[in-house]
């Protein structure tokens, strides 16, 4: 990766163009090719630095739902819980961390009630407790990482 | 309101966008639309807010980022909109969120997330944090990422 890639990651994290042809106005932006901009950002997504690229959904608005849960995994039984787990469509991330409470995913879910309904599903699958938290307030996101 | 088109459009588009020229024109294409009715709906949604962003989504640790450290701080809850307010002050905290309390063993109410290069790093914008907000005297912990299993976006399928 180098500075020019950087440049792009950067500016594109903040936004993409919704019109005819968007690559070439954000290629003019960065005052480069669109032809550059296209390869270099095949080679971003097919290496694995960016995971996609298109939208981010309002899952609140869509008439969905997004939560925080975690359970504590007994150790031993960690990796079967983990493909249990993400066996879930609606789990978005799943993260192990050093803590009792060692698995954290995100459940978006299309619809808000099916929330409580993959929970359940979760534990019984498990056999384990799921703890829901999901957010009160939302003080800030700016997920922006600067390349 | 959004209708069953908008439903269609928003499960073409929520795998990535095509790198292709005329991106809108090949969704276009597979819905049996033409471009310009793809690019008024999609800005529509994102003027109703359905979109949130359109842009692209990175991975951490390609682009350097292996500590992740989710901080969890049990706050008054008379207290906590005024120390989120002074949390968010320092651009090094990702994400911050009031999530529910778990009863005594899980007093936490207040939620920050700190992306960083390492973890020394981290575990210094913590101090720093605990420092400027006056958080030594909560309860927290901090709780750094094994391994990340599954990382992607929300997925929705189209209405039937």
């Amino acid at each position: 990766m180098d500075q020019l890639d950087k440049r792009i990651i950067n500016y594109l994290q903040q936004g993409f163009p919704i019109c005819v042809s968007p690559y070439r106005q954000v290629a003019e932006t960065l005052g480069i090719e669109q032809a550059e901009l296209l390869t270099r950002l095949e080679k971003l997504l097919a290496d694995g630095v960016l995971s996609r690229f298109g939208p981010i959904f309002h899952a609140e608005q869509m008439g969905g739902a997004l939560t925080l849960a975690a359970i504590k995994v007994p150790e031993q039984r960690f990796d079967e819980v983990t493909d249990i787990v993400n066996a879930f469509p609606e789990v978005a991330h799943n993260y192990a961390r050093n803590h009792a409470l060692n698995m954290w995913f995100v459940l978006a879910t299309e619809h808000r009630e099916q929330v409580a309904s993959v929970i359940a599903n979760i534990e019984q699958q498990t056999g384990l407790r799921v703890y829901n938290m999901p957010k009160i307030s939302e003080y800030y996101v700016g997920l922006q990482l600067e390349a | 309101m959004i209708d069953d088109l908008d439903y269609q459009l928003l499960a073409a588009v929520q795998q990535g966008l095509p790198i292709v020229a005329r991106p809108y024109l090949q969704i276009a294409e597979q819905l049996g639309l033409d471009e310009q009715q793809v690019i008024d709906r999609l800005v529509r949604l994102k003027n109703q807010a359905l979109i949130k962003r359109w842009c692209v989504v990175v991975k951490h640790r390609p682009l350097g980022y292996r500590a992740n450290a989710m901080i969890v701080i049990a706050v008054p809850m008379a207290l906590i909109d005024s120390i989120a307010a002074k949390i968010i002050q320092h651009s090094f905290v990702n994400l911050c969120y009031q999530r529910p309390q778990q009863g005594e063993r899980w007093p936490y109410n207040l939620y920050c997330m700190i992306h960083g290069k390492d973890r020394d790093t981290v575990l210094q914008q913590w101090a720093e944090l605990q420092q400027a907000c006056e958080l030594s005297q909560y309860r927290s912990e901090i709780l750094f990422s094994r391994r990340c299993f599954k990382q992607r976006g929300a997925i929705y399928q189209p209405k039937p």
